[in-house]
Protein backbone atom coordinates (compact mmCIF):
# COMPACT_ATOMS: atom_id res chain seq x y z
CA UNK A 1 0.00 0.00 0.00
CA UNK A 2 1.50 3.48 -0.70
CA UNK A 3 1.46 6.21 1.55
CA UNK A 4 0.65 9.60 -0.80
CA UNK A 5 1.13 13.02 0.55
CA UNK A 6 -1.33 15.04 -0.47
CA UNK A 7 -0.89 18.31 -1.42
CA UNK A 8 -3.55 19.49 0.67
CA UNK A 9 -4.40 16.82 3.04
CA UNK A 10 -0.34 15.71 3.85
CA UNK A 11 0.06 11.97 4.01
CA UNK A 12 -2.93 9.53 3.70
CA UNK A 13 -3.01 6.07 2.79
CA UNK A 14 -3.51 5.00 -1.08
CA UNK A 15 -6.91 3.85 -0.74
CA UNK A 16 -8.45 7.04 -0.25
CA UNK A 17 -6.98 8.08 -3.57
CA UNK A 18 -7.99 6.96 -7.28
CA UNK A 19 -5.08 7.04 -10.38
CA UNK A 20 -6.19 9.37 -13.31
CA UNK A 21 -3.46 7.72 -15.31
CA UNK A 22 -0.80 9.72 -17.48
CA UNK A 23 -0.33 12.96 -16.72
CA UNK A 24 0.90 15.78 -19.02
CA UNK A 25 -1.53 14.58 -22.00
CA UNK A 26 -2.53 17.64 -23.71
CA UNK A 27 -6.12 17.41 -25.19
CA UNK A 28 -4.75 18.33 -29.64
CA UNK A 29 -6.30 21.87 -30.12
CA UNK A 30 -7.48 20.96 -33.17
CA UNK A 31 -8.88 17.78 -33.21
CA UNK A 32 -11.10 17.77 -36.47
CA UNK A 33 -7.78 18.37 -38.33
CA UNK A 34 -6.04 15.03 -36.92
CA UNK A 35 -5.89 11.58 -38.40
CA UNK A 36 -7.71 8.83 -36.76
CA UNK A 37 -4.05 7.62 -36.03
CA UNK A 38 -2.91 10.40 -34.57
CA UNK A 39 -6.39 10.85 -32.68
CA UNK A 40 -6.38 6.87 -31.18
CA UNK A 41 -2.80 8.10 -30.21
CA UNK A 42 -4.24 10.85 -28.04
CA UNK A 43 -6.90 8.61 -26.59
CA UNK A 44 -5.59 5.20 -26.50
CA UNK A 45 -2.07 5.00 -26.78
CA UNK A 46 0.42 5.50 -23.30
CA UNK A 47 3.44 5.13 -22.30
CA UNK A 48 4.24 2.27 -20.12
CA UNK A 49 8.03 2.72 -18.94
CA UNK A 50 9.73 1.12 -16.57
CA UNK A 51 10.96 4.13 -13.85
CA UNK A 52 9.28 6.78 -13.38
CA UNK A 53 6.31 7.58 -14.50
CA UNK A 54 4.38 10.82 -13.95
CA UNK A 55 0.90 9.86 -13.00
CA UNK A 56 -2.45 12.29 -12.33
CA UNK A 57 -4.25 11.19 -8.86
CA UNK A 58 -7.14 12.42 -7.49
CA UNK A 59 -7.95 12.43 -2.85
CA UNK A 60 -11.14 11.16 -3.95
CA UNK A 61 -11.98 10.05 -0.50
CA UNK A 62 -10.42 13.24 1.10
CA UNK A 63 -10.56 16.54 -0.15
CA UNK A 64 -11.46 15.52 -3.64
CA UNK A 65 -8.48 16.96 -5.10
CA UNK A 66 -6.51 16.67 -8.42
CA UNK A 67 -2.62 16.52 -8.19
CA UNK A 68 0.22 15.07 -9.85
CA UNK A 69 2.70 12.30 -8.90
CA UNK A 70 6.40 11.19 -10.30
CA UNK A 71 6.74 7.53 -9.09
CA UNK A 72 8.79 5.02 -9.93
CA UNK A 73 7.17 2.21 -11.59
CA UNK A 74 9.46 -0.42 -10.13
CA UNK A 75 9.73 0.42 -6.74
CA UNK A 76 6.84 2.54 -6.58
CA UNK A 77 9.11 5.42 -4.22
CA UNK A 78 6.93 8.63 -4.66
CA UNK A 79 9.77 10.99 -5.99
CA UNK A 80 7.49 13.48 -6.10
CA UNK A 81 4.32 15.27 -6.21
CA UNK A 82 3.05 18.27 -7.27
CA UNK A 83 0.24 20.40 -8.31
CA UNK A 84 -1.96 20.62 -11.73
CA UNK A 85 -0.85 22.73 -14.11
CA UNK A 86 2.61 23.15 -13.22
CA UNK A 87 5.42 21.12 -15.07
CA UNK A 88 6.94 18.28 -13.57
CA UNK A 89 9.89 18.43 -11.82
CA UNK A 90 13.50 17.62 -12.81
CA UNK A 91 14.29 14.41 -11.85
CA UNK A 92 16.75 11.54 -13.09
CA UNK A 93 15.23 9.42 -15.31
CA UNK A 94 15.72 5.48 -14.09
CA UNK A 95 17.23 3.08 -15.56
CA UNK A 96 16.21 -0.58 -15.34
CA UNK A 97 17.42 -3.08 -17.61
CA UNK B 1 -36.59 20.93 2.37
CA UNK B 2 -39.22 18.35 3.46
CA UNK B 3 -42.18 19.74 5.59
CA UNK B 4 -40.86 19.84 8.96
CA UNK B 5 -43.04 17.17 10.37
CA UNK B 6 -41.63 14.77 7.89
CA UNK B 7 -37.91 15.39 9.28
CA UNK B 8 -37.11 12.08 10.87
CA UNK B 9 -33.24 11.62 12.02
CA UNK B 10 -31.28 8.80 9.52
CA UNK B 11 -31.12 6.34 12.00
CA UNK B 12 -34.92 6.56 13.69
CA UNK B 13 -36.06 3.17 13.14
CA UNK B 14 -33.32 1.44 15.30
CA UNK B 15 -35.21 3.00 18.67
CA UNK B 16 -31.57 4.53 20.06
CA UNK B 17 -32.84 6.89 22.58
CA UNK B 18 -35.17 3.33 24.02
CA UNK B 19 -31.36 1.62 24.09
CA UNK B 20 -29.32 4.18 26.27
CA UNK B 21 -27.29 1.99 28.92
CA UNK B 22 -27.62 3.02 32.46
CA UNK B 23 -23.32 2.99 33.26
CA UNK B 24 -23.39 5.35 30.17
CA UNK B 25 -20.63 7.61 31.79
CA UNK B 26 -18.27 4.66 32.37
CA UNK B 27 -18.18 2.85 29.05
CA UNK B 28 -15.33 2.29 27.29
CA UNK B 29 -17.09 3.35 24.15
CA UNK B 30 -20.28 5.14 23.70
CA UNK B 31 -22.42 5.56 20.20
CA UNK B 32 -25.06 7.53 19.83
CA UNK B 33 -26.51 9.96 16.66
CA UNK B 34 -26.74 13.40 16.78
CA UNK B 35 -29.72 13.65 15.13
CA UNK B 36 -30.70 16.38 11.77
CA UNK B 37 -27.71 18.72 11.67
CA UNK B 38 -27.99 21.53 9.57
CA UNK B 39 -25.04 21.64 6.84
CA UNK B 40 -23.97 23.87 4.74
CA UNK B 41 -21.47 23.16 2.35
CA UNK B 42 -19.53 26.59 1.39
CA UNK B 43 -16.86 26.94 -1.61
CA UNK B 44 -14.64 29.77 -2.48
CA UNK B 45 -11.79 31.88 -2.64
CA UNK B 46 -9.65 31.68 0.79
CA UNK B 47 -7.41 34.48 -0.49
CA UNK B 48 -10.26 36.76 -1.06
CA UNK B 49 -10.31 38.58 2.44
CA UNK B 50 -13.68 40.28 1.21
CA UNK B 51 -15.09 36.65 1.02
CA UNK B 52 -13.52 35.49 4.48
CA UNK B 53 -15.06 38.54 5.94
CA UNK B 54 -17.93 38.03 4.42
CA UNK B 55 -18.62 34.71 5.39
CA UNK B 56 -17.58 35.34 9.42
CA UNK B 57 -19.93 38.50 8.95
CA UNK B 58 -22.88 35.74 7.96
CA UNK B 59 -22.31 32.76 9.67
CA UNK B 60 -20.62 34.08 12.66
CA UNK B 61 -17.52 31.81 12.27
CA UNK B 62 -14.24 32.40 11.00
CA UNK B 63 -13.13 29.85 8.39
CA UNK B 64 -10.37 27.58 9.08
CA UNK B 65 -7.76 27.90 6.80
CA UNK B 66 -5.19 25.27 7.69
CA UNK B 67 -5.94 21.95 6.58
CA UNK B 68 -7.57 19.39 8.74
CA UNK B 69 -8.70 21.95 10.99
CA UNK B 70 -12.01 23.51 12.29
CA UNK B 71 -13.14 26.58 14.22
CA UNK B 72 -16.14 26.71 16.57
CA UNK B 73 -17.17 24.64 19.18
CA UNK B 74 -19.42 20.83 19.14
CA UNK B 75 -22.27 23.37 18.51
CA UNK B 76 -21.60 25.19 15.96
CA UNK B 77 -18.45 24.43 13.78
CA UNK B 78 -16.77 25.23 10.55
CA UNK B 79 -14.39 22.24 9.28
CA UNK B 80 -11.54 22.32 6.65
CA UNK B 81 -12.96 19.95 3.92
CA UNK B 82 -9.73 21.00 1.09
CA UNK B 83 -8.62 24.57 -0.11
CA UNK B 84 -11.72 26.08 -1.47
CA UNK B 85 -14.39 24.32 0.64
CA UNK B 86 -15.72 24.09 3.94
CA UNK B 87 -18.78 22.14 5.89
CA UNK B 88 -21.09 24.86 8.39
CA UNK B 89 -22.15 22.85 10.88
CA UNK B 90 -24.93 23.68 13.23
CA UNK B 91 -26.38 21.23 15.71
CA UNK B 92 -29.55 21.18 17.68
CA UNK B 93 -30.82 24.01 16.13
CA UNK B 94 -34.29 25.03 14.90
CA UNK B 95 -35.39 23.64 11.95
CA UNK B 96 -35.00 25.82 9.71
CA UNK B 97 -31.75 27.16 10.98
CA UNK B 98 -29.86 25.10 7.52
CA UNK B 99 -31.96 27.26 4.88
CA UNK B 100 -31.51 30.87 6.98
CA UNK B 101 -27.74 30.28 7.37
CA UNK B 102 -27.85 29.71 3.42
CA UNK B 103 -29.92 32.56 2.65
CA UNK B 104 -27.77 34.87 4.65
CA UNK B 105 -24.71 33.40 3.31
CA UNK B 106 -26.04 33.79 -0.61
CA UNK B 107 -26.50 37.45 0.30
CA UNK B 108 -23.70 38.59 1.92
CA UNK B 109 -21.69 36.31 -0.98
CA UNK B 110 -24.19 37.99 -3.63
CA UNK B 111 -21.35 38.90 -6.51
CA UNK B 112 -18.14 36.71 -5.64
CA UNK B 113 -17.27 33.45 -7.14
CA UNK B 114 -18.76 30.83 -4.45
CA UNK B 115 -21.06 28.40 -4.15
CA UNK B 116 -23.68 27.43 -1.27
CA UNK B 117 -25.25 24.23 -0.59
CA UNK B 118 -27.83 22.90 1.73
CA UNK B 119 -26.59 19.36 2.55
CA UNK B 120 -28.17 19.12 5.85
CA UNK B 121 -30.28 16.16 4.79
CA UNK B 122 -27.65 14.02 2.87
CA UNK B 123 -25.65 13.46 5.95
CA UNK B 124 -26.10 11.24 9.19
CA UNK B 125 -24.13 12.09 12.25
CA UNK B 126 -22.76 9.42 14.71
CA UNK B 127 -21.11 10.59 17.90
CA UNK B 128 -18.28 7.94 19.18
CA UNK B 129 -17.10 8.70 22.19
CA UNK B 130 -14.80 7.30 25.42
CA UNK B 131 -11.53 6.22 25.64
CA UNK B 132 -11.57 3.26 23.56
CA UNK B 133 -13.38 5.43 20.70
CA UNK B 134 -10.23 5.68 18.72
CA UNK B 135 -10.14 1.94 18.55
CA UNK B 136 -12.77 1.19 17.04
CA UNK B 137 -12.53 3.92 14.40
CA UNK B 138 -9.08 2.62 13.69
CA UNK B 139 -10.81 -0.79 12.96
CA UNK B 140 -12.46 0.50 9.74
CA UNK B 141 -10.47 3.54 8.60
CA UNK B 142 -6.61 4.39 7.61
CA UNK B 143 -6.31 7.58 9.26
CA UNK B 144 -3.67 7.74 12.17
CA UNK B 145 -5.90 9.02 15.07
CA UNK B 146 -3.21 9.26 17.90
CA UNK B 147 -3.28 12.65 19.22
CA UNK B 148 0.07 13.02 18.23
CA UNK B 149 -0.47 12.39 14.88
CA UNK B 150 -4.07 13.54 14.10
CA UNK B 151 -3.70 16.76 16.48
CA UNK B 152 -6.38 15.63 18.91
CA UNK B 153 -9.65 18.01 19.73
CA UNK B 154 -10.40 20.25 16.48
CA UNK B 155 -9.21 18.36 13.79
CA UNK B 156 -11.05 17.09 11.09
CA UNK B 157 -10.28 14.78 8.72
CA UNK B 158 -12.49 12.89 5.37
CA UNK B 159 -11.24 9.12 4.78
CA UNK B 160 -13.13 6.39 4.90
CA UNK B 161 -14.52 4.10 7.72
CA UNK B 162 -15.61 0.46 6.87
CA UNK B 163 -15.65 1.43 3.50
CA UNK B 164 -18.28 4.36 3.60
CA UNK B 165 -17.02 7.66 2.77
CA UNK B 166 -16.84 9.85 6.04
CA UNK B 167 -16.17 13.63 7.64
CA UNK B 168 -14.36 12.64 10.85
CA UNK B 169 -14.62 15.41 13.32
CA UNK B 170 -12.54 15.38 17.01
CA UNK B 171 -14.54 17.81 19.27
CA UNK B 172 -12.96 16.82 22.44
CA UNK B 173 -9.89 15.46 24.03
CA UNK B 174 -11.94 12.32 25.83
CA UNK B 175 -11.67 11.73 22.71
CA UNK B 176 -15.21 11.84 21.46
CA UNK B 177 -15.48 12.25 17.31
CA UNK B 178 -18.25 12.85 15.09
CA UNK B 179 -18.66 10.84 12.45
CA UNK B 180 -20.54 12.29 9.25
CA UNK B 181 -21.88 9.85 6.65
CA UNK B 182 -24.37 9.92 3.97
CA UNK B 183 -27.69 9.40 5.07
CA UNK B 184 -28.02 6.22 3.06
CA UNK B 185 -24.93 4.74 4.81
CA UNK B 186 -25.92 5.21 8.09
CA UNK B 187 -27.74 2.35 9.23
CA UNK B 188 -24.94 0.48 7.80
CA UNK B 189 -22.50 1.77 9.60
CA UNK B 190 -24.19 2.46 13.06
CA UNK B 191 -24.64 -1.57 13.21
CA UNK B 192 -20.92 -1.75 11.56
CA UNK B 193 -19.62 0.55 14.46
CA UNK B 194 -22.11 -1.27 17.39
CA UNK B 195 -20.18 -4.49 16.68
CA UNK B 196 -16.86 -2.85 16.41
CA UNK B 197 -17.35 -1.78 19.79
CA UNK B 198 -18.73 -4.67 21.17
CA UNK B 199 -15.66 -6.00 22.73
CA UNK B 200 -14.91 -2.94 25.10
CA UNK B 201 -18.81 -3.00 26.04
CA UNK B 202 -20.49 -0.31 24.01
CA UNK B 203 -22.88 1.23 25.42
Amino acid sequence: MLLITCPYCGPRCESEFSNGGEAHIERPKDPASLTDAEWAEFVFLRDNPKGLVLERWNHAQGCRRWFNVARDSVTYEILAVYPMGSPPPALEPRRYV
Amino acid sequence: MVENYLRQSALAHLGLEGRAATDEAEAPVRLHERVLPAAVNLRGDSDDPGFLEAVKLAAGLDLPLAPNTTRGDERRAALWLGPDEWLLLHHDAEPDAESRLAAKLREALAGRHSAVTEVGESLACIRVAGPRAADVIAKGCPLDLHPSVFGGAGRCAQSHLAKTAVTLHQVSHEPAFDVYTRRSFSDYLWRWLSDAAREYAEA
